[in-house]
């Protein structure tokens, strides 16, 4: 029985609905042809001046830009404290919004604009302090009026590689979606909400053989053990064995060739 | 118990996936086609009358033996690709081949009649650039190899060693080519450029120099190119600066002759450089006195050199290609010449006279979806009254070898640019003439117009138009029926092509490095149309879109092929119809700027056919089709339109939205600094995919919610560092919207090449570990957990938690090819990986062995969910392989595409070869078997029916006579 059923696929309960990617957000994975330098036309970028503090951690400002017309135009929004050694860690401080901003945001989010942050590309684990700094900002975004609709509760990550290069930063708002839930600006418009971490590689596993042989040893100490037992088994009922199978031999001679061919219906059917 | 259970389960293991095709289905279902690449050298087996066999060496690393009378391949033997497997010379003598292969580092000697080898021997290091054979007293028993610095002889019988010399003065002299004349001496000739000729004359014997000369000529640079051999040894060079012919003899004199061609009173165009042609029928002897010089592109001479002087044979004027051959003792020239736009004729001349044989014209028509003929190879035979027979082989551009008899009767055709598919789709077929018609008569348009008594005529007509195709089909089957079976043929051509009932057939639109496209019958791999493009620039990228499906009738369906030059960026397009191959009568736009990306949208104009967006190199975003509709629509959902651009050579990943006037804004980047590891592929999910089920049912009857994001990209990287120790491969999953890194993972001390296969919610990729130098896959899926944050929609924009991450890895006994996911109408079959293996075979792999959840310690609950207890080692089973005997040499792709069955995906394998199969990954559970037995469950019916109604009639007389008692 067990075996009948898994030849059916696997994947077949019916109470989930369908999913419909394309709803809300299109993109299109598109097979790329794209290797073409290309020049990063961004006006109105500068590189940040990082605050040098401890011997073992640096600060780099964390940008953010809101605009009307989604020309990006970053201004600071605070600083990240990033220690620097095997294990980085990065803790934030950061400015309230002003009331001019937070009219503006909330004049982005009811056009469907975005809130965009960015931080420069930093080397996490350089020995001297002039070498950390690189070209470049790693940028990110989220819907304006996810921001608002959240109280400017967002989660950012940050993500380092394997040799401590930042290559990335994301930015989610917790809830985030966007309701069109009024918000009132005083009140949760002011302080950033921020959970912020910093995320490294995580090493891939390999083949687990250890386990498989030490699994594989114990069944086969199990499968010792069960021949002993029906080594027992035969020991013990052999006075009734004999006798049958005796008295099958003597009646069925001529039932042999019924026999084999009943044994070939059976591998017929296992396959 | 627990014994049992465990035994059923690795009974359960054993069996469900078994796919063996059983004898009878071999070549049912599947089909496999061979070829050999573009021909390099070919050299027709003369040394019988009766033979019929070119031997080809081609620039795919192909040595082969072709059929002349079918065009099949009676052999075939695949090098190494690449410069190692390279074929630098073919020399042909009686029954054996030399090939000189990989820039001269191995000499083969093979045995034309059954393709075996002699023998092979490694030849010392040494760029390759010459080999000839040598013959001495009208046997030919040597083969001389000339490389860079030294020159070598051997044996023919068994490629041992006769004797190797270093080249004089090897330094500056640049020695190019080698000549025998059958004497007993081996001339090699280099040259110093702007200087002199060297002439090194060796003793057969031992290896002795008899002879070193310098002769002067400050315009050669390149003898091969401008030069020949004819006659008693005597040097023609043709030098295109002051239009003459130089000729030396290599025996006595010590300076050229300059014999101008106006003294010939031939006038040269000044724009064409000339060349010549000559002919030694047998390397044991000296090559003919008459030989080809080619004046302009489509004018030959045939000149004869008399007691040093040249003598005009005949002018060939118009001809396109020129060719000598020889039967017997007798030599004859072939000559091609254009007759009109769309055939050339072919003539035989005498070759020591010029005068034109008899009864010698051939006709080849030209393929106006070809190329143009670039080679002529012909075969000469002598018929029983002693005169000259022959077929030609003809190579024209596209790749594609014709084989003609006289008149001009096409032998057969071998379409050699399909040895490397770059690209390629599967369209469905149009619906046939009934069905298109009931499509017309219930059409949107055709309701609105018409009023209620033209649709009732509308609707008789085609009722009566379906009748009559119901009859003419009726009295097919009748009349085949009558027919023995073999005679039944199932001839499909353009015109009568119809969907199947499953819509199994389909056609192949295959696109070819060669710039030739082909559409090709999944059935039979019968080539129904092609078209040779001739502006496709050597280095071309390809990419392929159905813009149109055949669902929309009556718009034909419509496909685009985007052609890139890869070094420019600049692109063409070329918009066709997919069933017919013609061009389409829509004009694509012209694209001066390069291009970046292409990206099909889901939005369609108002005559159905998807958008396709082109972003240049300015950002500047163009759409095609670009109607008002269309441009409207691109507003209205522009600010959800987002794309991404990978630029490896920078390592930087950006996101892109589109704005209401069609530029675009960058809205995130990621950078991959190129000094630790560099982007080597990103593997997005295929848009056609479906997926039936949104969770996984565990044991304990919950729901695990896979993380189904459509714009999920999986980045591949390698590290630079190549060390054993410190290289790794890194795997990154970002979402294409929001540029958010979703999960982030390095496999340490592994190396590529990956192959990667993304789909649903899981990756698999295979690499090389360098640790335990084997093979390993690794399979990532991601879970949203066992609650779904939204199950309506998904949008990435709204999807704050990051998903569960599950990965394992196993050890696979193989090496890769490449490798594709199987693909179904509505995904509710389970999945099989194809992997192409090096060996040949097509490896059907379940993606259930393939899968993170797979328990190390077995519990009752992943017993009941199924899930086979974790083993590190992938075992191939023999009866995985879906191509059984069928080997594919070289694959390089596999293409799946879903059939009307839900139980069945059609695949595809191209490399050198393509074979293109089914497969039913969870078997055939929507299809009644083969032998299924309609006889006895219909009989059985019958019979239930007839007992209930007679037993029915029975209890009824019963109850009447019970109610009479």
């Amino acid at each position: 029985m067990l075996l009948h059923f898994s030849q059916l696929p696997l994947s077949t309960f019916g109470k989930m609905t369908r999913l419909s990617p394309f709803k809300i957000a299109l993109i299109f994975m598109v097979l790329f042809v794209v290797c073409a330098d290309f020049v990063c036309c961004n006006n109105g970028r500068r590189v940040g001046d990082p605050l040098e503090t401890e011997l073992s951690g640096f600060s780099v400002p964390l940008e953010h830009s809101f605009e009307l017309d989604d020309v990006a135009k970053f201004e600071s929004r605070g600083s990240l404290l990033l220690k620097t050694g095997r294990e980085p860690s990065v803790s934030l401080t950061q400015n309230q919004l002003s009331e001019e901003d937070r009219a503006k945001l909330k004049e982005v989010a009811a056009v469907d604009g975005l809130y965009r942050i960015r931080v420069p590309r930093v080397f996490l684990q350089a020995d001297r302090q002039t070498e950390w700094q690189m070209e470049g900002h790693l940028t990110a975004f989220v819907r304006a009026c996810a921001m608002v609709e959240s109280h400017l509760s967002d989660v950012i990550t940050l993500h380092s590689d394997v040799s401590g290069y930042l290559i990335g930063v994301s930015i989610v708002t917790l809830p985030g979606a966007c309701r069109g839930t009024e918000v009132e600006d005083e009140v949760d418009l002011e302080v950033f909400n921020t959970t912020l971490s910093i995320i490294a590689p995580v090493n891939a596993p390999g083949p687990e053989t250890a386990l498989f042989l030490e699994r594989m040893e114990l069944e086969s100490e199990k499968k010792g053990k069960n021949t002993q037992e029906q080594k027992s088994f035969f020991a013990k009922y052999w006075m009734y064995i004999v006798p049958l199978v005796l008295f099958l031999m003597m009646s069925g001679a001529q039932d042999q060739s019924g026999g084999g061919a009943g044994g070939g219906a059976a591998n017929g059917g296992g396959r | 118990m627990a014994k049992l259970i465990l035994l059923l389960l690795k009974l359960c293991i054993l069996f469900f996936v078994v796919h063996a095709v059983f004898e009878d289905q071999v070549g049912k279902f599947d089909w496999r086609q061979q070829y050999v690449g573009k021909v390099r050298f070919s050299h027709f087996d003369t040394q019988m009358q009766s033979s019929k066999k070119v031997l080809v060496a081609t620039e795919s690393n192909v040595f082969a033996a072709l059929n002349t009378r079918t065009g099949e391949l009676l052999w075939r033997h695949a090098d190494k690709t690449g410069p190692e497997g390279n074929i630098d010379a073919l020399l042909h003598h009686a029954q054996d081949a030399v090939l000189v292969v990989g820039n001269g580092r191995m000499l083969r000697s093979w045995d034309v009649n059954i393709g075996g080898m002699n023998w092979e021997i490694l030849l010392d290091s040494g760029s390759f650039r010459s080999a000839c054979l040598v013959g001495q007293q009208g046997t030919v028993k040597h083969v001389a190899v000339l490389k860079k610095t030294v020159i070598s002889v051997h044996y023919l019988s068994n490629g041992h060693q006769k004797w190797i010399e270093n080249l004089p003065e090897s330094e500056i002299v640049d020695y190019q080519t080698v000549y025998s004349g059958g004497n007993g001496q081996v001339f090699v000739l280099g040259i110093v450029p702007h200087s002199h000729i060297t002439i090194v004359v060796y003793s057969m014997e031992d290896g002795e120099i008899i002879k070193q000369v310098s002769v002067e000529a400050p315009w050669l640079s390149n003898i091969p190119v401008s030069c020949v051999v004819v006659d008693q040894g005597i040097l023609m060079c043709v030098d295109s600066t002051t239009m003459s012919i130089n000729t030396l003899d290599l025996h006595q004199q010590l300076h050229m002759t300059q014999i101008p061609l106006q003294s010939l009173g031939l006038e040269v165009d000044p724009d064409f450089h000339p060349s010549l042609v000559s002919h030694q029928p047998n390397p044991a002897q000296k090559p003919l006195s008459e030989f080809f010089l080619q004046l302009g592109p489509e004018r030959f001479l045939l000149l004869q050199l008399n007691n040093g002087q040249i003598v005009t044979l005949r002018d060939f004027k118009p001809a396109l290609l020129a060719s000598f051959a020889t039967s017997g003792e007798k030599t004859v020239a072939a000559v091609m010449s254009p007759k009109n736009m769309t055939a050339c004729s072919i003539n035989l001349f005498s070759a020591d006279t010029g005068r034109r044989l008899l009864d010698t014209t051939l006709i080849f028509t030209v393929d106006p979806n070809g190329g143009k003929p670039e080679r002529l190879h012909v075969q000469a035979f002598l018929k029983k009254d002693d005169s000259v027979g022959y077929r030609v082989m003809v190579q024209t551009e596209d790749h594609a070898v014709t084989f003609i008899q006289q008149p001009g009767r096409v032998m057969w055709t071998r379409e050699e640019a399909l040895s490397d598919v770059v690209t390629m789709e599967m369209v469905d077929l149009p619906l046939t003439g009934t069905q298109a018609e009931l499509e017309g008569e219930f059409g949107k348009k055709a309701a609105i117009q018409d009023g209620l008594m033209s649709m009732v005529l509308k609707r008789l007509s085609s009722q009566l138009i379906m009748l009559q195709a119901w009859i003419a089909h009726l009295w097919k089957l009748f009349y085949d029926a009558r027919k023995p079976r073999n005679q039944v043929k199932n001839d499909i051509s353009i015109e009568n092509l119809s969907r199947d009932e499953f819509n199994l057939q389909k056609m192949m639109v295959m696109v070819t490095s060669s710039g030739k496209l082909f559409g090709i019958d999944s059935k039979n791999g019968g080539i129904l149309w092609k078209r040779y493009l001739d502006n496709v620039p050597s280095n071309a990228a390809f990419k392929l879109m159905v813009q149109r499906t055949t669902a929309h009738f009556p718009h034909p369906p419509q496909c685009t092929l985007l052609i890139k030059d890869k070094d420019t960026g600049l692109a063409t397009l070329h918009v066709f119809n997919p069933i017919f191959g013609r061009r389409s009568q829509v004009t694509p736009p012209a694209l001066p700027q390069p291009i970046l990306q292409s990206l099909m949208l889901p939005l369609m104009d108002q005559d159905y056919a998807k958008v396709l967006l082109l972003v240049d190199d300015q950002y500047k975003v163009s759409a095609f089709p670009s109607t008002k509709n269309v441009l409207q629509q691109l507003q209205e959902t522009a600010s959800s339109i987002f794309f991404f651009l990978v630029d490896s050579s920078q390592g930087r990943l950006s996101g892109y939205r589109l704005r209401t006037d069609l530029s675009t804004e960058q809205v995130w980047e990621v950078v991959i600094p190129t000094e630790v590891q560099k982007i080597v592929s990103v593997k997005g999910k295929r848009p056609n995919e479906h997926v039936h089920s949104q969770g996984r049912v565990m044991g304990d009857r919950s729901v695990l919610y896979k993380y189904l994001n459509p714009n999920l990209l999986a980045v591949v990287t390698e590290s630079i560092d190549m060390h054993l120790e410190r290289s790794f491969i890194g795997i990154l999953l970002i979402d294409g919207v929001t540029g958010r890194i979703i999960h982030e993972a390095v496999q340490r001390k592994a190396r590529g090449p990956v192959h990667v296969v993304h789909s649903e919610n899981w990756v698999v990729y295979e690499y090389w570990s360098t640790k335990s130098r084997r093979n390993e896959f690794s399979v990532i899926e991601l879970y949203e957990g066992m609650e779904l944050y939204n199950s309506t929609v998904f949008s990435s924009l709204d999807r704050p938690h990051a998903p569960q991450v599950l990965q394992q890895s196993y050890i696979f006994p193989s090496s890769i090819s490449t490798m594709e996911a199987t693909l179904t109408e509505k995904g509710i079959t389970s999945r099989h990986l194809l992997i192409g293996l090096p060996s040949g075979g097509i490896l059907s792999l379940p993606k259930m062995f393939l899968d993170p959840r797979r328990p190390e310690i077995i519990s009752e609950q992943s017993r009941e969910e199924n899930l086979i207890p974790y083993a590190p080692e992938l075992i191939i089973r023999t009866e995985w392989f879906i191509n059984y005997n069928q080997t594919v040499s070289r694959v390089r792709g596999i293409y799946t595409a879903p059939s009307g069955l839900e139980s069945t995906c059609l695949v595809v394998a191209y490399g050198l070869d393509i074979y293109q199969t089914r497969v039913y990954p969870s078997k055939q559970f929507d299809v009644l078997k083969d032998d299924y037995d309609y006889m006895l469950i219909s009989s059985v019916l019958f019979a239930l029916f007839f007992a209930t109604m007679i037993s029915k009639r029975l209890a009824e007389v019963k109850l009447l006579n019970r109610a009479w008692r």
